[in-house]
């Protein structure tokens, strides 16, 4: 290296916020290109097994984003999988994998339901916030454990999450087929109705109900920590480098613990929309793949939460096609994981793409 | 496959002739010519960097040298890489195995030939190998897995693979460093019974000045590159071997030093903790650090030093003893770091000191986001003031960047360094610890870094230097301590610096 060491090379302003605007559009764009690889691979996938890729996608389309109806359908699929998605993106930011949001999904349901069971009778506001409470404890309590286990133990956070999603899953079947069971429930074992004075209604305009606000609201909340507190400043020097966070005295352990219990918190909260907007009891539909669809839709976005919103409903919009696609094309309902998979491995494998390319690099093109 | 090793049959005779590595313009080994004699245990001494790895990297093919040849039995030989090394019956034990643990000693063994069928007939394989067991002079359990045996064992394994593999000039790399005492002198004694017998020429990297008395027949010593002397072990004493080692040191003051040293800042007193292996322990009797001094540690790699700063920086949890800042316990928590004032340079920047993928702006904050001009804790990011902030300090300590948005994991070295040394240093600082804070830079980098740790202390700081460059202890300390084992053996003032003194401390002999 030279002796000279003159700070900052002198640019001119534009080609800064060039290089600014190009260092933010790297993970866009190379997210996009592998989210079309994906669906392209799939669309290979499909002529394997001598069905049209353009009429699916046509299908997709139409089921997904075509009509208000289809709208709806998508906007309410998405209310869930907003909130799954984050509970794997809050871990992420700390450097870890948390691939178990669906245990928090259900056992947040659960807790949602009994709340609603044992507590009658008051007002709907406060009936409505104590089952919020209880879904956000359960869930939150269930992944800050993986956490605690991670920071504590050196449990792999990413084994312990997805083992304790099944655990979760039992731990509910055996709650509404036992303890919480409505004896009134006779095909589909569950807890009971909850009153209507605690249904969540539908917000207006949109035919969905307001769990899809929650699920905004809180991919926003969630940018606004990672983003612009110093919680979350925090949180990403730990992620990016736990040895210098350690140096700088920061509290690893608390932050671990407690950005798994939030993303938990809210996987909770997922789930008790589950039940009080849609089933109205907490029953076994409760595990229905949303924690894993949020695992492909925080991937897709890069653990990013604004990103998370328009990644979440393109991804219900596909989950909202299945029904069609399975009576169009007399393909089974599983088609779309399928499409799911061939997207995932893309993006995984598009994380080696990353620095490659020099077009996303400025500070590069001047070194020469 | 490949083609059938033709092993010699006796110990070899090995000779470097005029061996120079230069890499781009720094001269890692100056014209380097070695005998080692057939059937002889060589020590090969030298401090860090002082081109042992060099050399043996060059001998075993993994660099190619710039300039010079090998001989072995006294013909030339050309050594493009490791496996034309192995072919013609060189091989190294490294300080570190490379055994795989899961499988067993007889597996290791049998994998680890160039020319291991693809299917393997184990109970052939196992009556060739209880044969050449029956002409080893030691045992090492053969049927356990590789990760129940004890240390030791695995270095008798590892040797025993070098022989099993018919290698008849064998570099041992520090070979004890993860050793007891009492299984260290188990296989140096086995290596030099297998040297006597004529087996084996064998060439040991070591630190440790007893092992060489005890059981190397020749030493010969490295210094920055230059092959300084060679003889008869019996020649020497170890008072001759610690001075050719380290040599006349010149110290350079590399500034002006300013005022007295005041009160005392650090204090450890009997801090106890585990080493990185859990086997020893690392023991810090007393440990003073006054206002206005540079305490420089010495020592060389792997005595403590690493855990040293862990304990420091509080991630190593102490099992006794404790640490003052200013009078008060110090357990290098966020809040107490900050109201006594204390800040680190750990080694290797980017590793122990950097969020790699994080901008340098937001580097340079790692100290300070969380607190307002007031120093009150704030739950919002300012980020203008961050922004502003970064550059100030970007400009103020000339780091070289295309932008301050950019990863500081773009940055070279150096200014990876000296943006560290912007957050560390801005502000009061009581304290700072040093780990190896110029370890891969270079001079320009080097010269401004060591000026501006020596304007810190001038201005009030006490400054600890753990380093394992012992010019660089030399040049800044104003008192120097010197860990070995774990423990601090010696201090003297740097007026009164004897480098020899200094150096047999290092090495475990006073």
């Amino acid at each position: 290296m030279s002796a000279d060491i003159t700070a900052e090379t002198p640019a001119k302003g534009t080609s800064l916020q060039l290089g600014h605007i190009l260092r933010r559009a790297e993970p866009i764009i190379i997210s996009l290109i592998a989210m079309l690889a994906g669906l392209a691979l799939f669309g290979l996938f499909l002529l394997a097994v001598g069905k049209s890729p353009i009429t699916f996608y046509e299908l997709v389309y139409k089921a997904g984003f075509g009509s208000a109806f289809s709208w709806q359908n998508t906007l309410s699929r998405a209310a869930p999988l907003l909130l799954s998605a984050l509970c794997v993106a809050l871990p992420a930011r700390l450097g870890l994998v948390v691939i178990g949001g669906e245990g928090a999904i259900v056992l947040g349901g659960v807790a949602a339901g009994a709340a609603g069971m044992y507590l009658p009778g008051l007002p709907g506001a406060i009936g409505i916030a104590a089952m919020m409470i209880a879904a956000a404890i359960a869930g939150g309590a269930w992944i800050g454990a993986v956490g605690a286990m991670r920071h504590y133990r050196g449990v792999n956070e990413t084994i312990s999450s997805l083992l304790m999603a099944y655990i979760a899953i039992a731990l509910m079947n055996h709650l509404v087929e036992g303890p919480l069971r409505d004896p009134a429930s006779l095909n589909k074992p569950s807890t009971a109705p909850i009153e209507a004075a605690y249904r969540i209604g539908e917000m207006p305009f949109l035919g969905t109900h307001w769990g899809l606000g929650l699920g905004v609201l809180a991919c926003i909340a969630c940018w606004v920590l990672i983003d612009r507190t110093s919680w979350g400043f925090a949180a990403r020097i730990a992620g990016g480098n736990t040895r210098a966070a350690e140096v700088q005295g920061l509290p690893v352990g608390r932050l671990v613990i407690g950005f798994t219990a939030l993303g938990g918190a809210l996987a909770g909260l997922a789930g008790m929309m589950e039940v009080a907007a849609v089933h109205g009891s907490a029953n076994a539909s409760l595990a229905a793949g949303y924690g894993y669809t949020g695992i492909l839709i925080a991937f897709l976005a890069r653990h990013n939460p604004l990103a998370i919103i328009p990644v979440a409903l393109l991804l219900a919009g596909f989950e909202a096609s299945s029904g069609l696609v399975q009576r169009r094309l007399d393909l089974p309902d599983a088609t779309v994981l399928v499409l799911q998979g061939f997207v995932f491995i893309t993006i995984l494998l598009s994380e080696t793409a990353y620095g490659r390319f020099k077009l996303f690099r400025p500070d590069e093109w001047r070194r020469k | 496959m490949s083609e059938p090793e033709h092993s010699p049959d006796h110990a070899l005779a090995v000779e470097t002739v005029g061996l120079t590595m230069r890499f781009g313009a720094f001269t890692a080994l100056d014209n380097a010519s070695l005998k080692f004699k057939p059937g002889t245990f060589h020590a090969l001494l030298g401090e860090n960097g002082a081109g042992k790895s060099t050399l043996v990297k060059c001998m075993m093919g993994f660099y190619r040298p710039t300039d010079g040849q090998m001989m072995i039995d006294g013909r030339e030989v050309d050594i493009p890489d490791p496996r034309a090394a192995h072919a013609l019956g060189l091989g190294m034990v490294y300080q570190h195995f490379t055994l795989v643990p899961s499988l067993t000693a007889a597996e290791n063994l049998v994998i680890s030939r160039e020319d291991a069928p693809t299917i393997i007939n184990w109970r052939a394989e196992r009556e060739k190998l209880d044969a050449f067991m029956k002409t080893m002079p030691f045992k090492v359990p053969l049927e356990q897995p590789v990760n129940r045996l004890a240390a030791g064992e695995k270095q008798k394994l590892e040797l025993l693979k070098q022989l099993y593999l018919g290698r008849k000039f064998l570099i041992l790399d520090e070979p004890t460093s993860v050793l007891t005492p009492a299984e260290a002198d188990e296989l140096l004694g086995m290596v030099r019974g297998m040297t006597q017998s004529g087996a084996l020429t064998a060439v040991m990297i070591t630190h440790k000045f007893r092992e060489v008395s005890a059981f190397a027949d020749d030493v010969s010593v490295l210094r920055r590159g230059v092959h300084v002397g060679s003889g008869r072990v019996g020649d020497y004493t170890h008072a001759d071997l610690a001075a050719m080692m380290i040599g006349e040191k010149t110290i350079q003051q590399s500034a002006e030093r300013r005022g007295e040293a005041g009160e005392a800042i650090l204090s450890v007193s009997n801090a106890l903790a585990p080493d990185r292996s859990g086997l020893k322990t690392i023991d810090i009797e007393s440990l003073k650090v006054r206002a206005g001094e540079i305490v420089g540690i010495a020592g060389v790699s792997g005595n403590g030093q690493m855990e040293l700063m862990e304990i420091l920086t509080g991630q190593r949890p102490l099992t006794g003893g404790r640490i003052e800042v200013e009078g008060r316990p110090y357990h290098a928590s966020r809040r107490e770091a900050r109201n006594l004032k204390v800040r680190y340079l750990p080694e290797e920047p980017l590793r122990n000191a950097c969020a790699p993928k994080m901008s340098v702006a937001e580097n340079i904050a790692f100290r300070t986001f969380d607190i307002d001009r007031a120093g009150k804790p704030r739950f919002w990011l300012d980020k203008t003031a961050m922004t502003a902030r970064g550059r100030e300090l970007v400009d103020a300590f000339k780091v070289k960047t295309a932008s301050i948005d950019s990863e500081i994991a773009s940055l070279s070295g150096g200014n990876v360094q000296r943006a560290v040394l912007a957050r560390e240093l801005t502000g009061e600082v009581d304290l700072l610890i040093i780990s190896n804070p110029c370890f891969g830079l270079d001079f320009s980098a080097i010269a401004e870094i060591r000026a501006r740790i020596v304007a810190a202390r001038n201005s009030g700081t006490a400054v600890l230097l753990i380093s394992e460059d012992l010019d660089e202890i030399l040049e800044l300390s104003d008192r120097i301590l010197v860990m070995a084992e774990g423990r601090l053996v010696y201090e003297t003032t740097a007026a009164a610096a004897d480098t020899n003194e200094i150096g047999a401390h290092m090495t475990g002999h006073e």
